[in-house]
């Protein structure tokens, strides 16, 4: 069964200087589903990744070519105001960041950015959004303590509800796990599992077994190009690409 | 092969003997201050006002003139420092020629010794802006003279914030100001007020330019218009003119407690910057 | 829970319903945005604003003075007697140059022994315990080491070597004390900087500690050292309080390290109190020089340093 597409980028071509980072790239995104992006370090797909949200303006001489739609928005257009789109396309890096203050003041940091001032309406976000990122039972005793006390695996999910706060409607990942220990990934692939009822998600991952335990479908990236996009559990079966068939077996340089 | 070992033994010696030497200057500086003045100094001589010039009474009109004159200076410089560095550190693009003139300006600023600082602050604020010597003149002179040490704490401050607080912040919606106001200040507090108490040391032991923008009143200041005598410059004066050695010696005890507070308190302020990280 | 998000963000609808982007909320907050990085800029204006009135107000007062007197006649004539409209700054042209070097004489070779002590040889505490007692040597006021000079090594040179004391080494003494951390922090800096593999490679050639300190590491830490000299001499010449207080301020040429001397910066503050008319003129005029002199040595060191360290980064 396919659902609505949410994303779509179109011809999606990107310069840094003079170097082209991303070639065409063509892309669907399902709504309420995983999608995979994985392919050999400096293939361009975590760049693709802050294409969504337009991270990538923050570089200085970056120049970017195409057009991306988010239902049917296109957001890239002048009239569009980066602000709003960063609210409802959220974003978790690769190093979880939790910000120097308590792990309320991190969760409560987005709504109100976003103005809501109602101490009782932010009480409520933040409980929802611990909750919904598994970690209230770990900390709710303690949300006035620092946030940097937390284990890797905990901050990490700290940060998913942090992102989970400011209500997202697409959630990007950044190689999330890659530097959790096997428990707190594991923990994390079962939180991306529960997610995807509610949100899009889409996730830059190293780990080929990842990409095929939560994905549903996977992008293969290779040199800027987009080489082979499919559903998971064909693109790793039934590569049709040879390159592609070549990095999921390991026979890559 | 016995020569090249006696030589290097007694090269070693030298160098420990150097720094014996440093150290034994700080000893004698500090030491004899406090010997000959310790005595000097006890409550009244705080908190009564001098008299007869300075040849009688304390100097509480001079302690008063030195905290008025640092706090105008730092009420002007912090926030224009600070503001210096979160332009300098964020928004400037990292090669402009802007960007490369302040910074150049802030070093130049850095090397201006106190005397010029103070004909340029009795000339301008006291002559032109028609000030007079008071403790305004005083304070925005003593506020340039500051405004790179603070900048310069502030750029470090700001940029030993970990990078991915902004990327953080700004994917989760946060505009820039947001960005910097929320998330980056508050994270470069500790180093900037390392800057700001480095600059209090600074304006404690300002003496020339206070000279020539702030008078030597001995009178007590009341309001930003009044001139006023700080407890360097009364120093100044009273061994200058021999007026009384013993009141001497007392300020000049009071100023180097100051001084090792204010050392210490910036130690403490790094110390706790490095173990947060 | 997970539920009341399904209800939530079906709520929520779709990205962008218009709402939130409408223009003119976008614009206002674009707008706040815009002022506040131009806010920024102008505050990081003022210190250039500052350095250019500096810069301004001095020369104005100053140069014509020097323009009538001429400037030759202002910088070498040993005349100064500003009541009866003689402005020649020799003597403390002569006086200025004379204190620095002889307190240079002394405390740049100490200074840079410590230097290497602290970042080579001492033992990491001891190293760190020197570097706060530099600082602490740092902190101190001038005014306080004009105190101190006045009422011990005067006295000291008045009992010991003969005349009153007040004199050109006592000048030397003093500021050569108080020019000793920057030479210390700038050339320790300088020394840490150069790279291990430096050292290491010299090590493993059989060379001795020492020989790699003087032909390895001196060498490569050269500029920063130069810098640090540089910028010595800049606080020296630059120093007033403590000066004014041992040297006795005479404007006479110095003929030997005991006599009287004068700087450009302890004529300017003994004479401003009571100047008027050309006289005051005449300390704008030895402001100006002390100025250009001073900013022309911070440029040349800052703008080299800036190129270097630019050459490293490519």
């Amino acid at each position: 069964m396919t659902n609505r597409i949410k994303i779509k980028s179109k011809d999606i071509n990107l310069f840094y200087r003079d170097f082209q980072a991303l070639y065409n790239i063509n892309m669907d995104v399902e709504e309420n589903r995983v999608t995979a992006l994985i392919g050999p370090s400096g293939c361009g797909k975590s760049t693709f990744l802050r294409i969504l949200n337009r991270l990538n303006e923050l570089i200085e001489g970056t120049r970017i070519d195409g057009q991306v739609f988010m239902d049917d928005y296109a957001i890239y257009d002048k009239e569009i105001n980066v602000v709003d789109l960063r609210k409802k396309v959220g974003m978790v890096f690769q190093k979880p960041s939790v910000f120097p203050m308590s792990i309320y003041e991190n969760v409560a940091y987005g709504p109100k950015i976003h103005g809501i001032k109602d101490r009782r309406r932010l009480d409520e976000i933040v409980e929802k959004s611990l909750k919904a990122a598994n970690l209230w039972q770990e900390v709710s005793d303690r949300l006035n303590s620092s946030a940097a006390r937390l284990s890797g695996g905990q901050q990490q999910r700290l940060v998913i509800a942090r992102v989970l706060a400011v209500e997202p409607q697409v959630i990007l990942m950044d190689e999330p796990a890659s530097a959790l220990d096997p428990i707190s990934t594991s923990k994390l692939e079962d939180l991306i599992a529960e997610l995807k009822n509610n949100y899009t998600i889409v996730i830059v991952t190293h780990n080929m077994q990842q990409a095929a335990r939560v994905s549903d479908y996977t992008g293969f990236f290779l040199n800027g190009k987009l080489v082979e996009f499919n559903r998971t559990d064909e693109l790793f079966v039934n590569p049709r690409d040879k390159r592609t068939e070549d990095y999921i077996t390991g026979r890559f340089g | 092969m016995l020569q090249t070992k006696l030589k290097e033994k007694m090269i070693t010696v030298l160098f420990w003997l150097s720094a014996l030497i440093i150290v034994g200057i700080l000893i004698a500086v500090i030491g004899y201050i406090f010997v000959k003045g310790l005595a000097h100094v006890n409550l009244d001589f705080i908190l009564e006002a001098p008299k007869r010039a300075g040849k009688e009474g304390g100097i509480s009109t001079t302690i008063i003139g030195t905290l008025y004159l640092t706090a105008v200076s730092l009420f002007i410089a912090v926030p224009l420092g600070v503001a210096t560095a979160i332009y300098l550190e964020e928004y400037a693009r990292q090669k402009s020629r802007f960007a490369f003139i302040v910074n150049l300006t802030a070093e130049t600023l850095a090397g201006i010794p106190s005397i010029i600082y103070g004909l340029f602050g009795f000339v301008f604020f006291v002559i032109f802006m028609n000030m007079g010597w008071s403790i305004i003149s005083g304070g925005l002179t003593l506020a340039i003279m500051i405004l790179p040490t603070i900048t310069r704490t502030s750029q470090e401050a700001i940029l030993s914030v970990p990078g991915e607080y902004r990327e953080n912040s700004l994917a989760l919606g946060a505009s820039k100001w947001q960005t910097i106001s929320k998330i980056i200040i508050p994270a470069a507090v500790p180093g900037i007020l390392t800057g700001v108490i480095l600059s209090i040391g600074r304006a404690i032991g300002e003496t020339a330019a206070i000279i020539l923008t702030a008078g030597s009143s001995l009178g007590m200041p009341l309001s930003l218009a009044d001139p006023a005598r700080t407890m360097s410059v009364h120093l100044y004066i009273l061994a200058m003119e021999g007026l009384s050695m013993e009141r001497a010696f007392g300020t000049a005890v009071l100023i180097v407690v100051l001084v090792i507070i204010i050392n210490y308190l910036a130690n403490l302020s790094l110390r706790r910057l490095s173990h947060s990280r | 829970m997970i539920e009341n998000y399904v209800e939530d963000s079906k709520m929520m609808g779709r990205i962008f319903d218009g709402k939130e982007s409408k223009k003119g909320a976008k614009n206002i907050r674009f707008n706040a945005e815009y002022m506040i990085e131009k806010l920024l800029m102008l505050c990081a204006g003022i210190s250039i604003l500052a350095i250019v009135l500096i810069a301004l107000f001095i020369l104005v007062r100053g140069v014509p003075l020097i323009a009538k007197t001429g400037l030759n006649d202002f910088l070498f004539n040993l005349k100064w007697d500003p009541t009866r409209g003689s402005f020649g700054i020799g003597t403390m042209f002569i006086g200025s140059l004379v204190v620095t070097l002889a307190s240079m004489l002394w405390s740049v070779p100490l200074g840079l022994l410590t230097a290497v002590f602290m970042a080579e040889i001492a033992p990491p505490s001891v190293g760190n315990f020197m570097a706060r007692m530099v600082e602490l040597l740092a902190g101190i006021p001038s005014v306080v080491y004009g105190f101190f000079g006045l009422v011990v090594i005067v006295p000291l040179i008045r009992e010991y070597l003969g005349g009153n004391g007040m004199s050109v080494l006592a000048g030397a003494l003093i500021l050569g004390i108080m020019i000793l951390p920057t030479l210390i922090n700038i050339s320790r800096d300088a020394i840490i900087a150069v790279p291990r593999e430096y050292k290491e490679g010299s090590l493993a050639l059989g060379a001795t500690h020492y020989q790699t300190i003087r032909r390895v590491i001196m060498p490569a830490a050269r500029s920063g050292i130069i810098t640090a000299i540089v910028l010595g001499m800049g606080r020296a010449i630059g120093e007033t309080m403590a000066v004014v207080m041992v040297t006795g301020n005479s404007t006479i040429i110095p003929d030997g390290p005991l006599t009287p001397v004068r700087t450009m910066t302890s004529n300017i503050v003994l004479e401003m109190g009571y100047a008027a008319g050309d006289h005051q003129a005449a300390l704008f005029a030895t402001g100006t020089v002390l100025f250009i002199f001073i900013v022309v040595l911070n440029l040349i060191v800052n703008i080299s340093a800036k190129a270097g360290s630019q050459n490293a980064a490519n």
